[in-house]
């Protein structure tokens, strides 16, 4: 059955089906409408809402309740993200599963409100302070809203690290069908997390390793569940790829872009294809790789000032030129504005 | 040369207590190298402020249910001692941390322990808004006037005149202001249901903050509320005192700076409010309805192949004229004539100075850009947006604009442009605001894009109100009989003379 949903609501809706069990946030648009859903609806199902006093406090809350076993979230966008970082490594480092939507606004600075990518680097290289990753989930419509949340769930507690769905405006202020499906949750034991029960007394939630030695070996802990979830779960798609001599790459709502200027390519005869990361990290590198082996030229479009295009770059490493284009301020291009830059782009090439 | 302890200490009206609590370890399990007895100082506040929270713990059983929250500062490694599940926390957060711990786990008592810096400086937002939720969580704050764990930079309560390493030639309150008097500063607070400033300088003081800290969590048994008690705390090392002198110190200099009192003592009255309704999460869901009654999308037309193939409408207007909800409205018949939808809003800046569109996709495939550059369909409820919107317009396309006629010195846009009074005629039925279903109603009798049943359909389910309802329905028939009308009279023309 579908419903007509706003992508920030159907993140909503995702985490419900998943069982989350408590959402802790502070207003900021374009996200509001996460906070608002989960207001309205967590605490009909016997959750827990709280609008924190900031978005520091509002991670730290995060932290307690992941601490405590729970499914929780929090949703903002770039502003409060950047408060929420010092947060995101803690979690990181204390090894908290927790998920984190960012619906990624105009920056830097108060910027505006209208769609970015520009958080890229500070969700998908880290952005607080240490050795640390996110994984990082680009929804591009209303239902993977959704269906990314409840993954992003269950990749954060299999890995007990945040997990978090970056977005945009558009994504999260537009409206499309819905279609759920009741499934019974599959909670992992978590038999590390503070209860205040007998047999959780021993346990401890910590990031803090006075010792290098002992830092060290945490550290390469986290490198190995790292590298285990790079080989596992990095996740993409492909549209007209398989004899395409120009790639498009694109994530998020840029693939729906690049898809409609696929298709105008292809009707004038042209070998255009799209590659659209869905896990932005662990990034699909060896599927880009082999995929931009074919083509002559890959043409990576961002709303940044080409923040994923390095690792677009690394993904092909030289084999394959990679051109760039981008739009910025809350500008997103249309399909025609692609066509016409793949065309001169290709006369270049010629 | 130590001076003699028994000279600052009061009479012995108080119980000897050389055992260990049992809430402490046997031994240091959670520290890695066991070369010291304790990482505290000699002298310091905090030992004698973790004895005091053990004892209490273990006096009234709470060991098993108790979570211990720790902060960064010198306190950071209470783990080493307490054999309590231990959650350690950023600098400044425990309050938030300990919020997230116990509304997970309700039934818990959830200790916050703190610093001067990390209550005071960093965490001050976090510490008054947990108070002033009335979070049922106790906690110690731990206040010696300076930061012990960075080595000795000033605090927000280092005292006036006090040196410290950012404070070389004393605190001057006209550069770092006045020492900040977290109790009182709480006291103000509405919710917090015990409050209480105690200080560590001698053993009868001891003896007070003792029966505080074992009133704050006999409290949290009851489920009292926040409870708060500020620990006036020795920190000979940074001082650069010998212990007995530090205590002293606490007694003579703190103590009058941070007077001994309690602030707090009732329990909150605290409105419950409206609760949520409870409901199963595929109610929530809107999967199923209460009751067990059939969804309405299942009553939805089943269309398996739709006459439509693609088309793309942008509305635009005044807010507050049911530009966004009629996109809202086509996004919804669409979805339940089978089609896939889309429907993109303005949001943001403009939409304060009053003007609001949207974009609406309707495809039998899968849509790409929600965005549309060129719309086949441009609905102008207001001159501003045709005239913005008009140019956009697909040579074929359709303009539907809510005026008798176009206005003057507008130059005619390539698509075709039809005309209707929606305002008017809504206002004739009585509600102005129902000017976008008849809009609504002339597109669907001009283009036939998607059945007015489903308009009706999708109607029902929106507007609650049958008065409402009603004159929706009259408003949808206004439109389309404007366009029948129209059409008969062969009379829709553009100002150049172009007429169809
Ligand atoms: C964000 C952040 N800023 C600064 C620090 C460094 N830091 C650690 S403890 C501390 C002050 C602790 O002082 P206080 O809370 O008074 O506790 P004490 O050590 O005196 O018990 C500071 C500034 C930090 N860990 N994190
Ligand atoms: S520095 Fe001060 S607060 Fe820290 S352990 Fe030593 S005496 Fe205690």
């Amino acid at each position: 059955m579908r419903q007509l949903s706003k992508g920030n609501v159907a993140v909503i809706r995702g985490a419900i089906l998943a069982g989350c069990q408590a959402y802790y946030g502070y207003p900021i648009t374009p996200a509001s409408e996460i906070a608002e859903a989960a207001a309205l609806y967590l605490p009909q199902v016997g959750g827990t809402f709280l609008q924190a006093e900031s978005e520091v406090a509002a991670i730290n809350m995060v932290y307690g309740a992941a601490s405590a076993g729970q499914r929780v979230m929090t949703a903002s966008s770039g502003p409060g993200l950047s408060l929420m970082q010092e947060g995101i490594s803690y979690l990181a480092g204390a090894e908290l599963p927790c998920v984190i939507v960012d619906v990624v606004r105009g920056g830097p600075g108060l910027g505006n409100i209208a769609p970015e990518q520009s958080d890229y680097f500070a969700m998908v290289k880290g952005g607080g302070h240490g050795n640390y990753r996110n994984l990082v989930l680009a929804p591009a419509s209303v239902q993977e809203m959704a269906d990314f949340t409840v993954l992003a769930f269950e990749l954060a507690d299999r890995y007990r690290n945040p997990a978090v769905v970056l977005t945009d405006g558009f994504v999260g202020q537009m409206m499309e069908p819905l279609e759920l499906e009741l499934k019974t949750v599959e909670e992992p034991e978590k038999p590390w997390a503070v209860k205040g029960t007998p047999e959780t007394r021993p346990n401890l939630v910590t990031s803090i390793f006075l010792e290098p030695d002992d830092l060290e070996a945490h550290q390469r802990k986290l490198e190995a569940k790292y590298k285990r979830a790079a080989q596992l779960e990095a996740r993409y798609e492909t549209y007209m790829a398989e004899d395409a001599e120009v790639l498009l790459v694109g994530y998020g709502i840029v693939s729906r872009v690049l898809r409609t200027a696929v298709e105008q390519a292809r009707q004038q005869g042209l070998r255009v294809g799209l590659f659209r990361p869905i896990t932005l990290w662990p990034f699909p590198s060896k599927a880009l790789a082999e995929a931009g082996a074919r083509c002559a030229a890959l043409l990576d479009v961002e709303l940044s000032n080409g923040q994923m295009l390095e690792d677009v770059r690394l993904a092909v490493n030289g084999k394959v030129p990679v051109e760039f284009y981008n739009r910025v301020g809350g500008n997103v291009p249309s399909a025609e504005e692609i066509h016409d830059e793949l065309l001169s782009r290709l006369a270049a090439l010629a | 040369m130590v001076e003699n302890e028994e000279s600052v200490l009061a009479e012995p009206e108080y119980e000897l207590l050389h055992s260990r609590s049992e809430v402490f370890y046997d031994r240091f399990e959670r520290k890695s190298e066991l070369k010291h007895q304790t990482h505290y100082c000699p002298g310091c506040g905090h030992g004698i402020a973790h004895k005091l929270v053990a004892e209490a713990l273990e006096d009234l059983g709470l060991q098993d249910r108790t979570i211990f929250v720790s902060p960064v500062g010198c306190s950071v490694f209470a783990y080493y001692y307490f054999d309590l599940g231990n959650v350690q926390v950023a600098h400044g957060r425990a309050p938030a941390a300990a919020t997230g711990v116990k509304r997970a786990c309700p039934d818990k008592i959830v200790i916050a322990y703190q610093g001067d810096g990390d209550l005071a400086a960093i965490g001050t937002a976090e510490i008054i808004h947990a108070a002033n939720r009335g979070e049922h969580i106790a906690v110690f704050f731990v206040n010696n006037a300076i930061y012990g764990m960075t080595g000795g930079q000033m605090a927000p309560t280092t005292l006036v005149g006090q040196t410290s390493t950012t404070s070389p030639w004393g605190r001057r309150p006209v550069n770092e202001g006045f020492p900040l008097h977290m109790s009182e500063l709480l006291a103000t607070l509405e919710a917090p249901a015990y409050i209480e400033r105690v200080a560590l300088s001698d053993n009868k003081h001891i003896m007070g903050a003792r029966r505080a800290v074992r009133r704050a969590l006999e409290l949290q048994r009851e489920g009292a509320g926040f409870t708060f008690v500020e620990i006036l705390s020795p920190c000979p090392t940074i001082w650069n005192m010998q212990p007995v002198e530090a205590r002293r110190w606490v007694a003579e200099k703190m103590i009058a700076t941070f007077p001994l009192n309690v602030f707090r003592d009732r329990k909150p009255t605290i409105p419950e409010g409206k609760n949520p309704p409870q409901r199963s999460v595929a109610e929530v869901l809107g999967l199923e309805e209460a009751g067990g009654k059939i969804t309405l999308a299942a009553q939805a037309v089943a269309r398996p192949q739709h006459h439509l193939k693609k088309l793309s409408i942008k509305i635009a207007g005044f807010g507050g004229q049911g530009v966004l909800l009629l996109g809202q409205l086509l996004a919804e018949m669409g979805m339940r004539e089978g089609l896939e939808v889309s429907w993109l809003p303005s949001y943001g800046p403009e939409m304060r100075s009053g003007s609001a569109h949207c974009h609406v996709c309707l495809a039998q495939e899968r849509i790409g850009s929600p965005l549309i550059s060129h719309p086949d369909v441009l609905i102008a409820m207001n001159e501003l947006s045709l005239r913005k919107f008009a140019p956009q317009v697909a040579e074929d396309g359709l303009i539907f604009y809510n005026r008798e006629q176009l206005p003057d010195n507008f130059a005619a846009p390539q698509a075709r442009v039809f005309c209707l009074p929606a305002t008017e005629i809504a206002d004739h039925l009585g509600a102005g605001k129902v000017a976008n279903v008849v809009l609504l109603g002339a597109l669907l009798e001009e283009t036939e894009c998607l059945a007015s049943e489903t308009a009706v359909a999708v109607l029902e389910t929106k507007v609650r109100n049958p008065q409402l309802l009603e004159l929706d329905r009259q408003a949808l028939a206004a439109g389309r009989q404007f366009v029948d009308k129209e059409a008969h009279n062969d009379a829709i023309s553009q100002s150049d003379g172009f007429a169809y």
